[in-house]
């Protein structure tokens, strides 16, 4: 069945967002929100819901706290213990201050980076990527909410369409997929 | 959220709108560059240039042409190290602990005191990396399995710390800064006409979107980055001093180098900004976004950060007296009146002196004294690890060998050189990058901006209604909306508020 999706303009994010809530306690469901910045408190309204982002970044800094200790428990204790000054590696723990620094920025470097390539795949944005954003302007001054009448089996729509001329819109726009 | 104390001088001046924004930040990058632009991106090269011709002869004749002599082993090459990792802290400390400490203020400023922490810490890079003579086996600072047998690098000595916080600093600062980039070149690519810059955009901005799940991941993202970031950015210069605490020589062995370094990084770092902005700001007409009050802000910082250096120079000559150490304490006496104490004054003046005068209102809102203090801060800073490095070293345990220190051409070549890579860099980035975070801009522009600060007060009460004033469609901006929207910012505020906890 042919999706029909439409498309409404605000031209300030508050009334997007007062929008959204009318139209979700209508039982309307609001498929995706564009906007030129981010618009605190949207998420809860629409349904989306925290990034688990956090975790990863935390499990990644553990791979790098990990790989530094290891690695400099080989490299320093095992493989090729070091006499400085008199002052032999005999064991990791007797060393383990002048590890610290290595360990922490080991740990950063994974925990920042694994963290930022995560967010790029899942965000899907990658060089050369097209941008799918419905008009050009949701980049400068203006917010697009989506609504998808494959979604909202309970409305038709021009229902929708009604409901959303409710909301303080400047432009709207209806496509077929 | 939206709310802020109206006695707080707004950040944004003038009656700004969203699209305004946008207008102020692109219009530079889509306009012709001005005459001016040429001229200094031209002086900029040729400086640049004659800095690659003398790292190229140093190369290829070896690291004898510099000034260095077997006392005096290091010297500029160092200097120049520190000073610039130190200008490369201001970048990251706005924006990663201002944003931990929800300072708006930053973000007319932190994009491009991160782009200029990144190209300074490029010209620091650049330093370790040739003073090794044979820059082709730089790698051999990395622990990679190597066909010498178990060779290892030395895990205990400070310079190999020194490889990894600074690779971590720098890349860790540059997807920071990119990430933040990332909207505002899809702001760029929506707007281009041109064919070609709207395909040099559209690569830049990855297909960004705007989508409000990706919006979410982005304010984590940043939030978590910045936590990461915050710890960095005291450890690297931490661990710069390291270099020097770690070491026996008297005026190195201290433990007070490491909180010591890190002031003087971010003291320096901020005068640094301060120059690059304070010309930025007026030559690409940014005048309402980048103003007084985000200059005296920066000045505060500078002021503080610098009398926490000048506090550790006295603490550093007091200890050096009571330690009762003769060879600390002569090495102290000698830099405030040995051959050296030119420098020596010169630093403090700079560095003690100068900030202290920022304690008066007047002058720390002055734009023409904050760019002269800016540069002498930044003089001082050069002298202070000049200071640091040869004052205590040129005089060995042994007079036989008291040495002193003059810098070859090769030196000052090296030195000025970078100073023109840098411009190169910035003037680019100044050129073709949006210098103002675009989206993070926008989303203070409620908050702080002057006219919404100055909207009168009695629209603050009914809330929760949408309004349904049902105007026909239309495309253009209307001002007489804009009171009636701030009504319904009142509501918001709380979940907003539990949003960020969650966050956090």
């Amino acid at each position: 069945m042919a999706d029909k999706v439409i498309y409404a303009m605000y031209d300030d994010d508050d009334v997007l967002k007062d929008g959204a809530k009318s139209l979700v306690s209508k039982g309307v469901k609001v498929s995706e929100v564009f906007s030129p910045f981010p618009i605190h408190g949207i998420d809860p309204i629409i349904g989306v819901k925290n990034t688990r982002l956090g975790i990863m970044a935390f499990i990644y800094g553990l791979t790098g706290l990990t790989l530094a200790t290891v690695g400099m428990q080989y490299f320093m204790i095992i493989d090729w213990p070091m006499n400085i000054g008199g002052k032999p590696n005999f064991t990791y723990l007797e060393n383990i201050l002048a590890f610290i620094p290595i360990t922490f920025e080991f740990t950063v470097l994974c925990a920042a980076h694994g963290m930022a390539i995560t967010y790029l795949l899942r965000n899907k944005t990658l060089p050369g990527m097209p941008a799918d954003n419905p008009d050009p302007r949701t980049t400068d001054d203006k917010f697009v909410m989506e609504l998808r009448t494959s979604e909202n089996a309970n409305f038709s729509a021009d229902e929708l369409t009604k409901m959303v001329k409710d909301t303080g819109i400047v432009e709207i726009d209806e496509k077929v997929i | 959220m939206h709310k802020e104390a109206a006695i707080r001088e707004p950040l944004i001046l003038g009656h700004k709108t969203y699209h305004d924004i946008t207008e102020d930040v692109c219009k530079p990058i889509e306009d012709k560059a001005p005459r001016m632009w040429y001229i200094l991106f031209g002086i900029a090269l040729i400086i640049a240039l004659y800095g690659i011709g003398c790292i190229l002869y140093l190369l290829g004749t070896g690291v004898g042409v510099w000034g260095l002599n077997k006392t005096i082993g290091w010297a500029w090459d160092i200097t120049n190290f520190v000073w610039w990792v130190g200008i490369g802290h201001a970048g990251t400390l706005i924006s990663a602990v201002l944003l931990l400490f929800r300072q708006k203020w930053r973000m007319a400023i932190n994009r491009s005191a991160e782009a200029m922490t990144i190209f300074a810490v490029f010209m620091a890079g650049l330093f370790p990396l040739i003073h090794m003579g044979r820059l082709w086996l730089g790698y051999w600072v990395l622990p990679i399995p190597n066909h010498f047998g178990s060779l290892w690098v030395n895990f205990n000595s400070p310079l190999l710390w020194d490889v990894f916080a600074i690779s971590t600093y720098l890349s860790v600062s540059l997807v920071f800064w990119y990430i933040g980039l990332i909207p505002d070149f899809a702001t760029i690519r929506d707007r281009a006409r041109k064919p070609l810059s709207k395909k040099m955009y559209s690569i830049l901005s990855f297909g960004w979107s705007g989508r409000a799940k990706h919006w979410n991941r982005f304010e984590l993202v940043s939030l978590v980055l910045a936590g990461l970031a915050t710890p960095l950015v005291f450890s690297v210069h931490s661990i710069v001093s390291f270099d020097f605490a770690t070491s026996v020589i008297p005026g190195w062995h201290t433990t007070i180098f490491p909180p010591y370094f890190v002031a003087g990084a971010v003291f320096s770092g901020f005068a640094m900004v301060q120059t690059l902005v304070l010309v930025m700001r007026k030559a690409m007409k940014l005048e309402a976004y980048i103003h007084t009050k985000h200059v005296e802000y920066m000045n505060i910082v500078i002021m503080v950060t610098g009398s926490i250096v000048g506090t550790a120079y006295i603490t550093e000559l007091f200890v050096s007296w009571y330690s009762g150490v003769e060879y600390e304490a002569y090495a102290f006496i000698n830099r405030a009146t040995g051959p050296y104490w030119w420098a020596y004054w010169s630093m403090m003046t700079c560095n003690v002196i100068s900030p202290q005068l920022m304690w008066f209102r007047k002058l720390r809102r002055s734009l023409l004294f904050t760019f002269v203090i800016s540069i002498v801060v930044n003089i001082g800073m050069w002298f202070e690890r000049y200071v640091i490095i040869v004052t205590s070293i040129h005089r060995d345990y042994l007079p036989s060998s008291w040495s002193m220190h003059y810098p070859s051409h090769i030196d000052i070549g090296v030195y000025i050189g970078t100073i023109g890579i840098f411009f190169v860099f910035f003037l680019l980035f100044a050129r073709y990058f949006p210098v103002l975070a675009l989206n993070e801009v926008k989303s203070i522009m409620k908050s702080s901006s002057e006219y919404y600060k100055n909207l009168p007060d009695e629209h603050g009460h009914e809330v929760k209604e949408v309004e349904t004033k049902v105007e026909e469609p239309k495309v253009e901006e209307t001002e007489e909306d804009k009171p009636s929207e701030d009504d319904n910012e009142k509501s918001d505020e709380e979940s907003d508020e539990e949003n960020k906890d969650n966050n956090e």
